[in-house]
């Protein structure tokens, strides 16, 4: 088990590294010069060429390739990211304020999705081949084909200005604030998130339930006489339930991908609406600390789906 | 780490020994009719997929006819004629610079089928090739293959290609590439599958001693027995690029204006005055993306069913 969490953690870091170089070097293969995107075009005068090739040296853009990358990284993992070229803050900072929005976003969205999924789950395998299993499987399959920037327009339209229940941008309302003004910020964006992530999961609580259902103890449970719903609930549901944490932590990526969007139609000041309008203005330090946090983010999310399998479910055996 | 948990991303695909069980029973009947035609026969009774593939022929019809069906040039600015509401004139109005949204919703429906299924074939076509090499060879090839196919997999696509497309430039190439680039590992998964269930089936074998080489296995034998799901693969992933285009162009880093496409045409909705007071400029489009990828997972449905009977997806 020791030997399996170190080889996990070890291969990790170095898919972790191998990522940084790519971003590294695509952001050197980019068109554009970054010491000239760092100026504002207005202050661009005669003469200024002398200055760029100064500036160049200034930060190391003549040196060999190897040895920006390695300046690049000891910064990196010493948590200096540099700085925006648009407003010159550093990148850290510019990305850890946008991470708590981002967070309260995404695990509300969860929340729901969990709300959703297991409850429909259930009922759709338990009354297989029945219109409400069929109902399940439409939502599914409309959840992932509606996109969800349009479902968000529309929830705008109708929730925010036909009948004005719900404000349509931003986290709280100037001058007000309060957990309940953010409650009332967050219900669309939470909502349409979760309903996104219900589809997936629904299908997951579904087929595992139904593998659980037909196993021997479900029928001894049955034989001793335990209700439908007393067997359901105390014996297969609870180990159809066990791989549910792997299953969350591969969907927190797909759902980060969800968020980025979401952001962007509600204005919810998170990473994504930060990444969306870095990549927009070209401001490279910030798309490539947003795309190191988000490597960083799956690939812990994806080790601990890893050891929580084999963690939660003694019968796994892991080598 | 794909053997180790469930996973989510993999449309229900039939396992090994379903392979080589629909082959033999298949094999037995293709005397009458080969497995393909009872494929389509099955495809033509589910009413859903037929439904769905009318659908996508009508928009088809439109994309790729689109100069002769619209009358007016999805470019042409009138500065006279913007934002006004949809009449005999404008079918569905116009937008901020006078242009006819319904001109640009049928330009902008051949952008997002391009996309959609270009993108969805090279990712295919990639899979298809990494998986059949690592089924064939085995060993460590097929260790590095998979794991790598494992970790692009847990990758959020939208996400990557935001960065790509932001570093790179916005352009539909990049966009093309940068969709497949992160989709291939489904259909590898699949081929992968499919090649360790035939690679120990005596016709195999009979190839093999015969000298053939590794390269005629994978066409002439490999590929045809997974070709039904790599169809039913492909499809869904036509439903998956269509949407990655509408959110990246949705975001301004996919097709760029003047060129319309449906994502981009929805990035006007941004403004709340758009959304309350102009729905002819943000409907269509999100109704035509909605739609249309529906149509192709209800296609991409009926086709899995049709391949593999036994794999319903309901079981």
């Amino acid at each position: 088990m020791t030997a399996f969490v170190v080889r996990r953690i070890v291969v990790n870091i170095v898919v972790f590294v191998l990522i940084g170089i790519g971003v590294f070097l695509l952001v050197r293969a980019a068109p554009g010069d970054p010491v000239r995107m760092m100026i504002r075009p207005e202050d661009l005068q005669e003469g200024s060429e002398a200055f760029i090739q100064a500036r160049r040296a200034e930060l190391g853009l003549d040196d060999p390739i190897l040895v920006q990358y390695g300046r690049w990284f000891l910064d990196a993992i010493t948590g200096d990211l540099g700085s925006s070229f648009v407003n010159r803050q550093p990148v850290s900072e510019l990305l850890l304020e946008r991470l708590g929005p981002t967070i309260l976003l995404m695990s509300t969205a969860l929340g729901i999705s969990l709300l959703i999924a297991i409850p429909l789950g259930v009922v759709a395998a338990v009354r297989r081949n029945t219109s409400v299993d069929y109902a399940a499987a439409a939502l599914s399959l409309g959840v992932i084909s509606v996109p969800s920037f349009f479902l968000g327009i529309v929830a705008i339209y109708v929730f925010s200005l036909q009948l004005g229940w719900l404000p349509s941008s931003g986290m709280s309302t100037a001058g007000g604030g309060g957990g309940a003004d953010i409650l009332k910020h967050l219900i669309m964006p939470a909502a349409i998130l979760g309903l996104a992530g219900a589809g997936p999961l629904t299908r997951y609580v579904r087929g595992s339930l139904i593998d659980e259902l037909s196993a021997d103890y479900v029928r001894t449970a049955e034989a001793k006489g335990g209700s439908p719903a007393r067997v359901v609930t105390r014996h297969a549901l609870r180990n159809s339930l066990i791989p549910l944490i792997t299953i969350i932590m591969i969907n927190i990526p797909q759902m980060l991908a969800g968020a980025v969007v979401l952001e962007q139609v509600f204005a919810w000041p998170g990473m994504g609406q930060l990444a969306v309008r870095a990549v927009t203005t070209q401001d490279y330090p910030v798309i490539v600390g947003f795309a190191l946090y988000v490597a960083a983010l799956v690939l812990v999310c994806n080790l601990v789906a890893d050891l929580a399998y084999a963690v939660v479910d003694p019968r796994v055996k892991v080598t | 780490m794909s053997e180790l948990r469930p996973s989510l991303d993999t449309p229900d695909v039939a396992t090994a020994q379903d392979v080589v069980a629909a082959e033999s029973t298949t094999g037995a009947r293709s005397r009458r009719r080969s497995p393909a035609a009872m494929a389509m026969r099955r495809f033509r009774r589910n009413k859903v997929a037929v439904a769905g593939s009318i659908f996508l022929l009508v928009i088809l019809v439109l994309a790729v006819f689109a100069p002769l069906i619209a009358g007016q040039s999805p470019n042409a600015v009138d500065l006279g004629a913007i934002r006004q509401a949809p009449s005999g004139e404008h079918w569905l109005g116009t937008d901020a610079s006078g242009r006819d949204v319904f001109a640009r919703l049928i330009y902008a429906a051949r952008v997002s089928l391009l996309v959609g299924v270009a993108a969805a074939l090279l990712s295919v076509l990639l899979g298809t090739v990494v998986g059949a090499v690592a089924g064939l060879f085995g060993g460590w090839v097929d260790s590095v293959l998979m794991r790598t196919a494992d970790m692009v997999l847990s990758f959020p696509p939208i996400v990557v290609i935001i960065v790509l497309a932001g570093i790179l430039g916005p352009s539909i190439p990049i966009l093309i590439l940068a969709i497949a680039s992160t989709t291939w590992p489904t259909p590898a998964r699949l081929v992968r599958g499919v090649t360790l269930a035939v690679r120990e089936r005596e016709y195999l074998h009979a190839a093999r001693v015969a000298g053939a080489p590794r390269r005629w296995l994978l066409r002439k034998h490999i590929v045809p027995a997974a070709m039904g799901q790599i169809v039913v693969v492909g499809t869904i992933s036509v439903a998956g690029a269509i949407l990655a285009e509408a959110v990246l162009s949705f975001l301004g880093l996919g097709v760029q204006p003047p060129q319309a496409s449906w994502g981009n045409m929805l990035n006007d909705a941004q403004s709340l005055t758009v959304i309350q007071s102009m729905p002819w400029l943000w409907l269509p489009p999100g109704l035509a993306i909605a739609m249309t990828v529906l149509a192709v997972n209800f296609v991409g449905d009926g086709l899995r069913d049709a391949v593999d009977p036994r794999q319903t997806g309901r079981s």
